[in-house]
This record gives C-alpha cells, structure tokens and sequence, in this order.
C-alpha cells in the first residue's frame, strides 16, 4: 500500500518549485474560471468563451517579442478581444465579423511570432499549455489576478445575476445593462488570460464552461452549481498534475479529458435524477 | 396635478429619430385604479411603460409619479416583463429568481437569513408558487414563469404594479387565473396596476379604466366613455366601428374584416374562457 502511494505521489511532486508553481497557479485558476463560466452558462455566450482566449494567444506572442511579462500581453489582446466583440454584437448581430476578429487575432499572433524567431516549444506553450513551466513571477500574477477576480464577482454577483436572467426587470431596478455586459466581458477576458498558461489558448474554453455545466447538472441553485464547479475543476487540474507528473502526458490533454468526464457523468446523474422523478411522478397513475 | 394621481402625464411627446411614437398625452392614473393599457401593435405601449419606469426621458413633457418626477430604479414601482429565457438545465431554482426581487439591484451577494427566506416564502405562497419553489425555472411553464415575476416585482411592497404584455406568451386559462391573481393583490393591497395588453376582452371584467393607444395617442376612461366609435374614430383618425357581442367588444376598422386590436384571442375561440 505504502508502494502505490509513493507511485502515485512521486517524489517532488510537492517540493520541486516549479511543480509548487503549477499546483498553485492551477488551484487558482480552478476556483475563479468556474465561477466566470457559471455566468458565461447563465448568459449562452460560450461562443465569447471559446474566442476570447484564442484572441488572448496573440498577446502572449507579443509580449514574447518585446519580452514582456506574458500575462500582461494576454489580459491586453483578452480585453481587447472581449470588448470589441462585446460592441460588435450590440451594433450588428452579423457572427462574420466575430469570426474575422478571431481570426485576425490569431494571424496576428502568427506574425509576432514569426518576426520574434520564437522556439517551437514555447508557441506550442502558448496553444497548448505548459503548467509545468510556469515561472515563479507567472505564479505571482497568476494567484494576484485570480484574487481580484473572485472578489470583484463578489462585488458584481447580485446585479450580474439579475441582469443576465430578467435583463428588463434589472434595468427597471436601474441596473445599468451596458455596464454589467462590459464587466461580463472584462471578466472573461481576465480570467482567458490566467487560463491560457494553465491549459493553452485552445483548451482555456475545458476549464472554463465544462466544471460549470457539470455544476449546472449537479444542484439546482446558484451557490450549489458554482460549489460543485470549483470541486470539479480543482478535481480535474490535480489529479492532471499527478498523472502528467507520474507519466508525462500533457496536462493540457489530461485537464480537457477529465473535465470532459466530469460533465458527461454529471449529465448522467442529472438523467438518472429526472427519471426518477418521473417515476415517482407517474406511480400513482 | 391632484393628491390622488398615481401617475400624471403632462404633454408627453416622445420621437425616436424623428419618428414620432407618442404625441401630447395628457391624463392622470388614480391611485389605486386597475387600468388597462390597450392598443395594436406599434402603438407605443411598451414606451408608455418606459417613461413610466424612467428608463427613457420624453422628448418634451412631463411624467411624474405620486407627485415627483420619474426617476430610475424607484422601488415603488414594481415591473413585471413578459417573460424571461431560462435553460432547463440552468442551476437557479424559482425561489433564487423571486429572491432577486427583493435586492438584486444592490451590490455584493444577499447573506441567506431567516427573516429573508420567510418573506420570499410568503410571496411565493402569495401568488401560488409554493409546489415549485425549488424545481428550476427552466422546467416551469409561461404561466408559473409569470406567477414568479410577478413574485418578484411585489418584493419591495410596490405602490404601481407594470405589465408588460404578460398574457401574450399564455394560454387562455392561464392568462385567466394571472388577471385574476393581479386583480385580488391589487385589491388587497391598494396597488395602481397598469396591465398592457392587445386585446381588452379578458380584462373587461377586472379594469376600472382603459388607456387605449393608437397613432401615438391617447384616451383615458372607463370603457363605457372611451370604447366607442366616434371617440375611437377620432384616436385612429380613421371611421371605426364598435361591435359588442356576448359581453365581449371588438373594434373594427369600418369596412374591414379584421378587429384592430387584436384578432388572435378570437381565432383561438376566447368566448369559451
């Protein structure tokens, strides 16, 4: 027994500092991307979800090229990414447009990283995720990021509740609409662009919306789903590190993979839950 | 304007763009009057409720509540909207939704307490939501929807009570048991209700007064003063008949097959509810 578990907690999982790193940066972004992706859920825009950290990428390889601090160039690009959508989708509800500023965003991260000669690997970073190589300064911004937000979804939590379920009657209660969609949006963005070097700009979206939906299937009220959220997507990006530290797949993989699992059994239990009820429902007939 | 209006327009000329919704509407509301806002489509009512509610300025004009101008998110007025757009699978159960009503304008997040949970319990009782209270919003039909709006727009113990179409996305009965539910928490609780609707005839009953819209204008009365044809004739700018049959009213463009406001509940048979 004593073996299995020196297996599976290799040593230095928990000693070696840039597995601290990791195991910090991945609990904070664990805790803050499920709460963002409750809302995303709530409001149907996991469209902006899906693009906004892949916009997010092409900041990293600016701030590559300059070699600026790489978190700072994702929160740039995410803001941009998310406010432009944001103000496109109130003046036209044409999806082209949405879909050539992704595409720009990410023509342009092509471009930086040309022009910068950046290394295979680190592009492959950028995409993909590389936890394991997050930096001790990365880590600082990270948790730092992560904290403000949590307390700024405190602050904002009611009103954006509101607005993005009976938008008429939190307008009427002089909710400000224009305001709370700009938060909504610099919320994703922020939260895109502590993702991205957990998981990479193309499976940011994993942590992001499946913890949340699994949450959604799993209770029925707001503090229920968001707590079910957090445990699934602290679940998923430890139990990542472990299998990625024992085996050396990639984190990015294991993460997408056992979020994919989380939903699908949540899903199950929901369904297991509704066919229940409507025996229950029916019996007396 | 007197002590006993709820709601006083004073020439109120609203244009958007410099097309003209609404021209010089003139009238007091009475406090405690359940007043039927009715009129085609395009007529200017959902407007009328803007102005109201203070989310758009007139053009020229005044609109005052109990004496005081309109202004923004005054919790003496209760707002009711259509409806709303839930997922079945979305983790908010009808009680959240009607907890909201009571300060999720307000910053932070509510600290659940006793006193709280009682009052949304006694509202949701109130209007006959109990057996739901914990499913989710997503999974109830439009008329439980609307019974929880409802819920949640009476929270704060408003003194005007707005309805934005509430019947549209209902079935008849349905529509039925919520006029009559808005009716008795307006008599009880001495409410100003103004109930925007396309077609008069389910209101009939319950309505001390009609404010009947077309063309951007405006006549305020009770219906016996205000739904006829020469009064009628005159808000249209056009010949319009008035047919009453059964109890039921409908208004007709002379010559035309079609009632003006609305021919959709007759279609469907209203004459049965």
């Amino acid at each position: 027994m004593t073996n299995l578990w020196q297996h599976i907690f290799e040593p230095g999982l928990f000693t070696y500092p840039f597995l601290i790193h990791a195991w910090i940066s991945a609990s904070a972004v664990a805790i803050i991307s499920p709460l963002i992706g409750f809302f995303v859920n709530l409001r149907g825009e996991s469209f902006v979800a899906h693009a906004v950290p892949r916009g997010a990428f092409a900041g990293a390889a600016a701030a590559f090229l300059v070699g600026a601090n790489s978190i700072l160039g994702l929160s740039v690009f995410a803001l941009a990414m998310a406010l432009s959508m944001g103000f496109m989708r109130r003046h036209s509800q044409n999806g082209v447009i949405t879909a050539l500023t992704l595409v720009m965003a990410l023509g342009l991260g092509d471009l930086f990283l040309t022009i910068g000669n950046t290394y295979a690997p680190e592009v492959f970073a950028l995409l993909f995720g590389q936890l394991l190589g997050v930096s001790a300064s990365e880590t600082m911004a990270i948790t730092v990021l992560s904290v403000v937000l949590v307390i700024v979804v405190g602050i904002v939590f009611r009103p954006l509740l509101l607005s993005s379920t009976v938008p008429e009657f939190a307008a009427a209660r002089g909710v400000s609409l224009t305001a709370m969609n700009l938060t909504f949006a610099v919320l994703v963005a922020l939260d895109a662009s502590l993702t991205v070097p957990v998981v990479g700009a193309l499976l940011a979206f994993s942590l992001m919306i499946g913890p949340a939906a699994a949450g959604g299937y799993l209770a029925k009220s707001p503090w229920g789903a968001m707590g079910y959220a957090i445990a699934v997507a602290l679940g998923s990006v430890w139990i990542a590190i472990i299998i990625g530290y024992d085996t050396s797949l990639p984190i990015g993989f294991l993460v997408a993979s056992l979020s994919l699992v989380a939903y699908v059994v949540a899903r199950l239990i929901h369904m297991a839950r509704k066919t229940r009820r409507f025996k229950r429902y029916v019996s007396p007939l | 304007m007197t002590s006993e209006a709820a709601i006083t327009f004073n020439q109120v000329h609203m244009a958007f763009s410099g097309h003209t919704i609404l021209r010089e509407l003139q009238f007091n509301i009475d406090k405690g009057a359940f007043v039927g806002v009715i009129g085609p489509n395009g007529a200017g009512k959902t407007t009328l409720i803007r102005l109201i509610l203070g989310l758009i300025r007139p053009s020229s004009g005044t609109v005052h509540v109990f004496g005081s101008p309109v202004r923004r998110g005054k919790r003496q007025i209760g707002y009711v909207p259509q409806s709303f757009v839930a997922d079945p699978d979305m983790p908010l159960r009808a009680r959240d939704l009607v907890g909201l009503g009571l300060d999720g304008e307000r910053w932070g997040f509510a600290f659940p307490n006793h006193a709280r949970q009682q009052r949304i319990q006694d509202m949701l009782d109130r209007v006959g939501a109990t057996r739901y209270a914990d499913e989710p919003v997503g999974t109830l039909s439009g008329g439980e929807r609307q019974r929880l709006l409802i819920a949640q727009a009476l929270l704060t113990h408003p003194k005007i009570l707005l309805l934005d179409e509430p019947l549209s996305n209902l079935d008849i009965h349905s529509g039925h048991e919520i006029i009559q539910l808005v009716a008795e928490i307006a008599h009880d609780s001495h409410v100003t209700v103004m109930f925007v609707a396309h077609d008069m005839n389910p209101l009939l009953g319950v309505m001390d007064q009609v404010l009947y819209l077309a063309q951007g204008r405006a006549v305020v009365g009770s219906v016996d003063e205000v739904i006829l044809p020469e009064v009628l004739t005159e808000l249209y700018g056009q010949p319009v008949e008035v047919l009453r049959i059964n109890g039921r009213i409908l208004v007709f463009a002379s010559g035309e097959m079609v009632p003006l406001t609305h021919s959709e509940s007759i279609a469907h048979g209203h004459a049965l509810a």
